[in-house]
């Protein structure tokens, strides 16, 4: 596939520390690429019609009864960039699509990361601290003098979050310490071995700032695939889940089972191909300022979140791992009775979940271009859990799906962006922030209170 | 042969029980073999409370048994001895004849042994399939088999005539009390229990609920099965049982076809421990191997 890693463009690198900083904007249409066929094998609808009229009628009564699924993430979504867009007209154009890619990276890898323990009806509060002990480690390690090599590094960091994430795991399951204060202790614990890392490693003289030079990381969220790359990848992307989707459809109707309508799965792709389209022909698009440079393609961190979405959906929907998750976060005495092991599921959920902070870091790290001893941990770990539980994830475990984390990681984004971009600063985004996870949540407990009472 | 259990003064009378075969020729008017399960002499204390005492009981294969009585009698504390949850302290479980120890649920489970207790066990958000396959998923290359799963369910629903359900693929949470106990009982079935213990199975149901949970009792004896229910409710006991063993204050009552009893018997023993009414049924009760154990009800009365 070709590639196109070697540009940088100014507007990606900040400055490390200055978060607040970050400006650009959202696109509707990146962050619901719906990605794998994964996230839709258990939804009901699909297997209880006949036809697209039908499925209509049925998803309709979902939705009225309360099992609305990604309807309302995406209608808020919809919403909050038609605001933006109105407000300030800039915030559809390309590079501000392409930065919010970059600033969505991290924001929706925390939110994946976190459904992990929700799923199980736990949290972890320190991740926002284990994502930038990831991230440090990693520049550290690719900016000393004689540097290790690139993958070593990456490794290294989110081997070691892992660990840590793991570690708080089997304190939660062996002391029975509720995870709320195991992880508590975290945030805390972990934040003070941030800024001891920064002291040992000398980096206190530089501001606390360690700056990242390696071409590699930075590309993640500052290159872009060169447009022909983008389209490739798209049609192979599409077909592949065509096949999947069809010839699974195919296997269920030989065996005499309920399968979603071939015209159900045609529209799925359809949609999905018209999104990947759309952001294509935009990013695509040369958004260099200047005349002199060539700034196009979608970057990098796009594919990367897909992948890692792919990834998180096939384990939590088709593996018996993700089986386990939902059902020890359901009902974790019917679990234990079948046979399965609760302590296993829960420190192997933390240690995902910490694998996935540290690749947070890294996208981080590659969007600010730095990391510092400053991280924003105790804020970053509340966009997590923000971003989940407007995707959809419940707090009290056992519902939520991975796709929703992405969306809601996207809207957090979104928010971050958009609200600095029409001007409001810090404060707008965290009461904007507010008021979409509470319009989240508040929506999701009406529907369910609807439908019970039906 | 009317026999005295659990007095003293009755003892000697066991002694006609003791071979598992003969007991349960004399007490189900069955063939020849041995009762899938017999309890004899089973006894459970907790420190000095005698929770149970000398419980003989046999449970076989393709009947109902209904094991009745008031609250704290002792019901649950003998269906946990039976489902490896707690260990007798005294008293010897047969298993098709053969001496056996449950020391754990596990132990239980590998013997045939499946306990639906009254709350369930299922996951709310995992769908019918998925429950019923909860802990024994089938994987090809580390991937769920789903095909393989649903049709495995299927064929299993189909076996109980379990009809209601609209989809195998909708979450448990939206079934009713009925088809909740329906899947339960199905998930037993799918990991080859030869004896399903239910626990209140219709405690928490409506009528049409509870017809449907009777109707799978009666077909999962009619399969060969052996099920003990354990219900407050005399008719739905009437209707599904064809043994009736009543415990009352860790002690077996009486024992025996459902036909030696009837509502106001029931209701006696379970209350007194004893029953001015057995007389009447005692041609019946005689022939059909009936037992009571009550100090003040005797032999030869």
């Amino acid at each position: 596939m070709a590639t196109d890693r070697g540009e940088e463009h100014g507007g990606q690198s900040q400055d490390a520390g200055a978060q607040g900083g970050v400006t650009v904007t959202g696109d509707p249409l990146g962050g619901d690429t719906p990605p794998t066929e994964a996230a839709v094998v258990s939804s009901a609808p699909d297997l209880l019609a006949d036809s697209l009229a039908d499925y209509t009628r049925i998803w309709f009564r979902r939705v009225r009864s309360g099992e609305s699924g990604a309807l309302p993430v995406v209608l808020g979504l919809v919403a909050i960039v038609v605001y933006f867009q109105i407000s300030q007209p800039s915030f559809l154009s390309a590079s501000n699509i392409a930065n919010l890619m970059g600033q969505a990276g991290f924001l929706i890898t925390l939110a994946m990361a976190q459904t992990f323990p929700l799923l199980l009806g736990e949290i972890d509060l320190s991740l926002g601290f284990n994502m930038g002990i990831g991230a440090t480690i990693t520049v550290w390690m690719v900016s000393i003098a004689h540097p290790f090599p690139t993958w070593v590094a990456i490794l290294a960091g989110v081997a070691l979050t892992g660990a840590i994430s793991a570690v708080e795991g089997l304190v939660i399951v062996f002391l029975r310490i509720p995870s709320f204060v195991v992880t508590l202790a975290g945030l805390l614990g972990l934040n003070g071995v941030l800024l001891w890392i920064y002291e040992q490693t000398g980096s206190v003289g530089n501001g606390g700032v360690i700056q990242l030079h390696n071409n590699f990381i930075n590309d993640i969220v500052s290159g872009n695939m060169s447009p022909v790359a983008g389209w490739i990848a798209l049609v192979v992307v599409v077909v592949l889940a065509g096949v999947f989707m069809i010839t699974r459809d195919q296997r269920r109707r030989a065996h005499n089972l309920a399968s979603p309508p071939l015209s159900v799965t045609l529209l799925k792709l359809a949609v999905m191909a018209t999104i990947g389209v759309v952001l294509l022909l935009v990013l695509n698009h040369n958004r260099a300022a200047s005349l002199l440079v060539t700034l196009e393609g979608v970057p990098w961190v796009v594919p990367v979140i897909l992948v890692l979405l792919a990834i998180a959906s096939i384990l939590l929907t088709r593996t018996k791992f993700g089986r386990y998750m939902y059902a020890v976060g359901g009902n974790a005495e019917a679990a234990r009775r079948a046979g399965i092991s609760l302590s296993r599921i829960r420190v192997l959920a933390f240690a995902i979940c910490g694998v996935l902070a540290g690749v947070s870091g890294l996208l981080y790290a590659s969007l600010l271009g730095s990391i510092s001893n400053n991280v924003d941990g105790g804020q970053y770990v509340l966009y997590s859990v923000a971003g989940a539980v407007i995707g959809g994830v419940s707090l009290f475990g056992g519902r939520g799906r991975i796709v929703g984390a992405v969306l809601g990681g996207f809207i957090v984004a979104v928010i971050y962006n958009g609200v600095i971009l029409i001007g409001l600063g810090a404060a707008g985004q965290y009461i904007w922030t507010a008021v979409v996870l509470l319009a989240a949540v508040t929506l999701d407990a009406i529907a369910r209170r609807g439908s019970s009472a039906t | 042969m009317v026999m005295a259990e659990g007095s003293e003064g009755a003892r000697p009378a066991d002694a006609d029980r003791a071979p598992a075969g003969t007991g349960q020729r004399a007490a189900g008017g069955l063939g020849g073999s041995a009762p899938l399960l017999a309890l004899r002499g089973i006894g459970k204390s907790f420190g000095p409370v005698q929770a149970l005492a000398d419980i003989n009981l046999d449970i076989p294969a393709g009947q109902v048994t209904a094991l009745a009585g008031d609250n704290g009698a002792g019901k649950s504390t003998l269906i946990k001895c039976i489902a490896g949850i707690y260990q007798p302290s005294g008293g010897q479980l047969l298993w098709n004849g053969q001496p056996v120890h449950i020391h754990t649920p596990k132990d239980a489970t590998q013997l045939g042994i499946a306990t639906v207790y009254q709350d369930l066990a299922l996951c709310d958000n995992l769908d019918i399939v998925q429950n019923m396959m909860l802990g024994h998923e089938s994987v090809k290359y580390g991937i769920l088999d789903e095909i393989s799963m649903e049709l495995l369910a299927k064929q299993t629903l189909r076996d109980l005539a379990v009809s209601t359900v609209r989809s195998i693929r909708q979450p448990v949470g939206s079934l009713s009390g009925g088809q909740r106990q329906a899947v339960a009982v199905a998930k037993a079935v799918m990991q080859e229990a030869r004896l399903v213990i239910m626990d209140e199975p219709t405690a928490a149901l409506g009528v049409s609920q509870t017809e449907l949970v009777l109707s799978l009792i009666t077909t999962l004896a009619e399969r060969g099965h052996a099920v003990l229910v354990v219900s407050h409710n005399l008719t739905d006991v009437f209707r599904v049982a064809s043994r009736i063993a009543v415990l009352y204050l860790g002690r077996l009552a009486a024992s025996g076809p459902a036909t030696g009893f009837d509502t106001q018997s029931v209701v006696d023993f379970m209350t007194t421990g004893t029953s001015s009414r057995l007389g009447e049924h005692r041609k019946s009760a005689l022939s059909g191997g009936f037992t009571s154990g009550t100090e003040g009800w005797t032999d030869g009365n």
